[in-house]
């Protein structure tokens, strides 16, 4: 399969959306954009297993290069492994759905889904990239549209948030710049190319002084601590679609990023920092969930189990072991969907009781069946109930964390498992407080979810039970691509393991 | 031989004839201001096309001027700049009594920009770098009725007199260690003498003061809000971009022996120009002197880019990064002065809180604005970002990442105030906004060809090819 499709597609569906004539011709371009890259994923997938039952045993597939700036020796290097295809059907599941939840924006309808599929565009573009200019690229060309969607169609103290977003991402991604040259510069052939310079291997000093810098730079993205303070702020004040795009996908970048650009070019930098990884996400995870309990506004819990959710992520990077680290891929698979269909389920509540504080509501469930429904469904997932697919995620992480037998490690990891006893407290008072009770007052005349909402939410739904129910299909897809990161990590010299 | 003089002084004889036309047309019965502008914009761009044609290197005059495939690319870059200033300030420019009087002054100090670029010799450049500048002062004080724009020449011609005092002085003690002025012989008797060395900062003072480089930046905001904003814009992108040229190959080419010298001197004053500019620039409420400190910020990273040193076989060199990146320059500065001209000259309106909610009325304006803000900014896909990431890596080559975190930090202050503007165009709410604005049809084409050149100058990577192959 071609996969400059999956840039091409989002595009041409972003400049169509801008010629047509009203909202209305807008939102079915939108819709129909997104309906074809949810396709072309699973097409994607598809050809995926073919080529590899036809025993191709290369490391990335659909490979296609060509020079862009040869002076800079920068080239358009695209190509996939299991973990870039996991990333790219989550893509597609929050792409669609998010279109579907915001059929009622009425406010610029036409600029609103041309910043949405914009902001697909950098995803997929991040994603199949295999040269280090091209990822950096696509990684910037998704923060406007983030900024934009904030501070147009947000509520709250929206611009606020908007520059807070914009300005701590773009410090990320000034890091990463900066790691990115020292890389560029630490090989004699002056490459941006992964696969060469994996080839090549860089010297450990690069490696010690780029590994962080690539790290906390796509952390940022990623919500690692103290640089998580953008994720409340910004997933509370974004519109619906807007908080699912920035914790489904954006998020993920980082964590993708941390994988792909900075543990798999750099292993030894890994291995130097794993330490420090483990103390900051395990700080994380405990600070996420004990922020969210504290929270009365849905979005804001949401935000803030986002950042627990996402120090799973980090946390298996950073136990190196393979196990942890598929485990990682499928927790950003799983949380994206998860957090996703949280945020549409919170905008859905949103638009009918126009409130989002937990201790205002109650007894919707009588309403409100379906999104009730979907809320528990969601909550469970949260709080990792086996069969759903956050059980599934946070399992294979613990699994891979505890091969490592020093204290640290051990220490880490159940300091971590601690964190969902508190999610299931936090969890499960607020869907009770939401959902059950009696009905609140006034709210006897609130519908239940409308066409739309009911599609996207099952899409979701479907997602979080097929990884759920049957999670060998994403972990056989992932585990190759975590077994090249692997083999990287064996090949140190003895000494530096320690 | 007349031949060989023709055609490598092409470029400076066409503004030349064109400067005798528009002469000849003011001592007759003159024109209408349409018609002349219509036929003037003609002109301007038959000479940008005329730039791509005929380019080859040559010297002459025993050496006092010289040019090559890379100077007849710089000349029609500023060529470019002057053709869309000429369409994007066609309102002001058509309301001008004397319309004529500016295109002269604006096309003489071209004239002189030209003949910079190509001089072989200090003495030469001196000259020429006068008659870039003097006539700018007088098109600062365009705005004849408005005192600022007399205070703005002003100012602007003092402190002229004063970089051009320091410059000669400069010169003269070169000629007193060296015995010579020429480009080509001046290499050969550098021995890095501490006298030679004072007399080089003598001339890199006189560059820094013209490009604004902190702490020789102080003219600059006055002589930005005073002057008509088609001055400002020709001040502030063709000015500063022919200056950043010479610089350029002065520096490699004369006083490359001494780059371990200029490395840190650019470097100090790279970061305080870039903290400098960005700073100052968060709390401008007039768009214009906005621009300007941005503008000083942007010869900052422009600073970087030229740290990098002359063409060596190890790491990359600043040339072809620096050129491409005025280029882009020109398109994205040249956009959001053209925008901000179009609202200044129909509302009277010049502050930044006065674009609150213009998107409601002015979508097309508000998208070239954002636009070419983004691409000040650096934000991918505009051509901003590839300018910058260029000059960051040219700059990087050197291994000081130090200095490179600084930049690219400082990228992260300048997005915040780009993104005020954006704000207030876009998410702030206003009752009243600025009313929708009839654009000009000229200022339109001015505003698509700049937005054109912005997305497509990054992703075609066949331009940056181009300057590359010419280095």
């Amino acid at each position: 399969m071609n996969l400059s499709l999956l840039i091409l597609l989002p595009l041409l569906t972003a400049v169509i959306i801008l010629l047509v004539r009203n909202a209305r011709q807008a939102k079915i371009v939108g819709l129909i954009g997104a309906t074809l890259q949810f396709g072309m994923s699973f097409f994607l997938l598809y050809a995926f297993h073919q080529e590899r039952l036809k025993g191709s045993l290369k490391q990335m597939l659909f490979e296609q290069q060509y020079n862009w700036f040869p002076s800079w020796h920068i080239s358009y290097h695209v190509g996939v492994d299991g973990i870039s295809i996991a990333m790219i059907l989550l893509t597609a599941f929050v792409v669609i759905a998010g279109v579907l939840v915001s059929w009622n924006v009425t406010k610029m309808t036409r600029e609103f889904y041309f910043l949405l599929i914009l902001l697909s565009l950098g995803a997929y573009g991040f994603f199949i990239s295999l040269d280090l200019f091209v990822l950096f690229f696509f990684l910037e060309i998704a923060v406007i549209p983030k900024y934009l969607l904030i501070g147009i169609w947000g509520s709250g103290k929206k611009e606020y948030s908007a520059n807070k977003l914009a300005l701590m991402l773009m410090g990320g991604s000034a890091l990463v710049l900066v790691g990115l040259l020292g890389m560029y510069f630490g090989t004699t052939e002056h490459t941006f190319d992964m696969m060469q310079l994996s080839n090549i291997g860089l010297s450990p000093e690069t490696q010690s002084i780029c590994f962080p810098l690539l790290f906390v730079g796509f952390g940022v993205f990623t919500a690692i601590f103290p640089f998580h303070t953008w994720v409340p702020d910004g997933h509370s004040s974004a519109p619906t679609a807007g908080s699912m795009f920035l914790a489904g996908i954006s998020m993920k970048l980082g964590g993708y990023g941390c994988l792909r650009a900075a543990t798999y070019l750099m292993p030894q930098g890994a291995k130097e920092y794993s330490t420090i990884i483990i103390v900051v996400s395990t700080i994380a995870i405990l600070y996420g969930a004990f922020a969210t309990m504290m929270q009365k506004d849905l979005k804001y819990m949401n935000a803030y189990s986002s950042v627990s959710h996402c120090g799973f992520v980090l946390l298996g990077i950073g136990m190196l072991t393979k196990t942890a680290m598929t485990g990682a891929v499928m927790q950003m698979v799983s949380h994206g969907l998860m957090t996703a269909l949280f945020f549409a389920v919170i905008g859905m509540i949103y638009e009918r009781t126009h409130t989002r504080n937990i201790n205002e509501m109650g007894g919707i469930l009588k309403v409100m069946p379906f999104i009730s429904t979907i809320l528990f469904i969601v909550g469970l997932c949260s709080l990792g109930l086996p069969g759903l697919s956050g059980f599934v995620a946070e399992m294979t992480v613990f699994m891979g964390s505890w091969e490592n037998p020093d204290p640290l490690h051990r220490i880490a990891t159940i300091a971590a498992c601690l964190s969902i006893v508190v999610t299931a407290v936090y969890i499960l008072r607020a869907v009770g407080r939401v959902a059950m009770g009696p009905l609140k007052q006034g709210y006897e005349s609130l519908t239940d979810a409308t066409w739309n909402e009911k599609l996207a939410a099952i899409i979701l739904v479907a997602g979080i039970l097929a990884i759920g129910t049957a999670p060998f299909w994403l972990s056989d897809l992932i585990n190759p691509g975590t077994e090249a990161i692997m083999e990287k990590l064996r090949l140190l010299p003895v000494e530096i393991i320690k | 031989m007349v031949n060989e003089f023709l055609i490598l002084m092409k470029s400076e004889l066409i503004v030349t004839v064109i400067i005798f036309l528009l002469l000849l047309i003011k001592l007759g019965k003159g024109m209408k201001n349409e018609s002349l502008l219509m036929l003037l914009q003609l002109l301007l761009l038959l000479n940008f096309i005329a730039g791509f044609f005929l380019n080859r290197a040559g010297v002459l005059f025993d050496g006092m001027y010289q040019t090559s495939a890379m100077i007849f690319l710089q000349k029609n870059i500023l060529n470019l700049a002057v053709y869309l200033i000429s369409l994007l300030f066609a309102d002001w420019l058509k309301k001008s009594e004397h319309m004529p009087e500016f295109f002269m002054l604006m096309l003489a100090a071209l004239l002189g920009m030209f003949f910079m670029i190509s001089s072989g010799n200090l003495l030469m450049f001196f000259l020429s770098l006068e008659l870039a500048t003097i006539p700018v002062a007088a098109m600062a004080n365009f705005d004849l009725e408005k005192r600022t724009s007399s205070e703005a020449a002003m100012k602007m011609i003092l402190s002229s007199a004063f970089s051009s005092g320091i410059l000669l002085f400069g010169i003269s003690l070169v000629y007193g260690v060296t015995g010579t002025i020429s480009f080509t012989a001046l290499p050969e008797t550098l021995n890095g003498s501490p006298l030679q060395v004072m007399a080089f900062v003598f001339l890199f003072a006189a560059f820094a003061f013209k490009l604004s480089v902190v702490p020789f930046h102080l003219w600059t905001a006055d002589v930005y809000e005073g002057a008509p904003m088609a001055a400002t814009s020709f001040l502030s992108v063709v000015s500063k971009g022919s200056i950043a040229f010479i610089f350029m190959s002065t520096l490699y080419k004369v006083f490359g022996s001494m780059g371990e010298i200029w490395y840190n001197m650019l470097m100090i004053l790279s970061i305080a120009t870039m903290i400098t500019g960005n700073l100052f620039a968060l709390r401008q409420q007039n768009i214009k002197r906005f621009l300007a400190f941005s503008s000083i910020a942007q010869v900052g990273f422009i600073l970087v880019g030229l740290s990098s040193g002359a063409p060596n076989e190890t790491r990359p060199d600043g040339i072809a990064p620096v050129v491409y990146f005025i280029l882009v320059y020109v398109f994205s500065n040249l956009a959001a002065f053209g925008i901000a001209a179009v609202i200044s000259s129909q509302t009277g309106k010049e502050n930044i809180d006065d674009y609150k909610g213009l998107y409601k009325t002015n979508k097309f304006l508000c998208w070239m604005m954002a636009l070419a803000l983004f691409s000040l900014a650096g934000i991918p896909p505009t051509a901003g970002f590839f300018g910058k990431l260029f000059l960051l890596t040219a700059g990087a080559g050197k291994a000081n990442y130090m200095f490179i975190t600084v930049a690219a930090l400082n990228m992260i202050v300048s997005l915040y105030y780009y993104l005020r503007v954006v704000r207030a165009m876009f998410m702030d709410n206003n009752e009243q906004p600025i009313e929708n604005i009839r654009i000009n049809p000229s200022t339109k084409l001015g505003l698509i060809i700049c937005g054109a050149g912005i997305v497509l100058t990054g992703l075609l990577s066949w331009i940056y090819d181009h300057i590359q192959s010419l280095n």
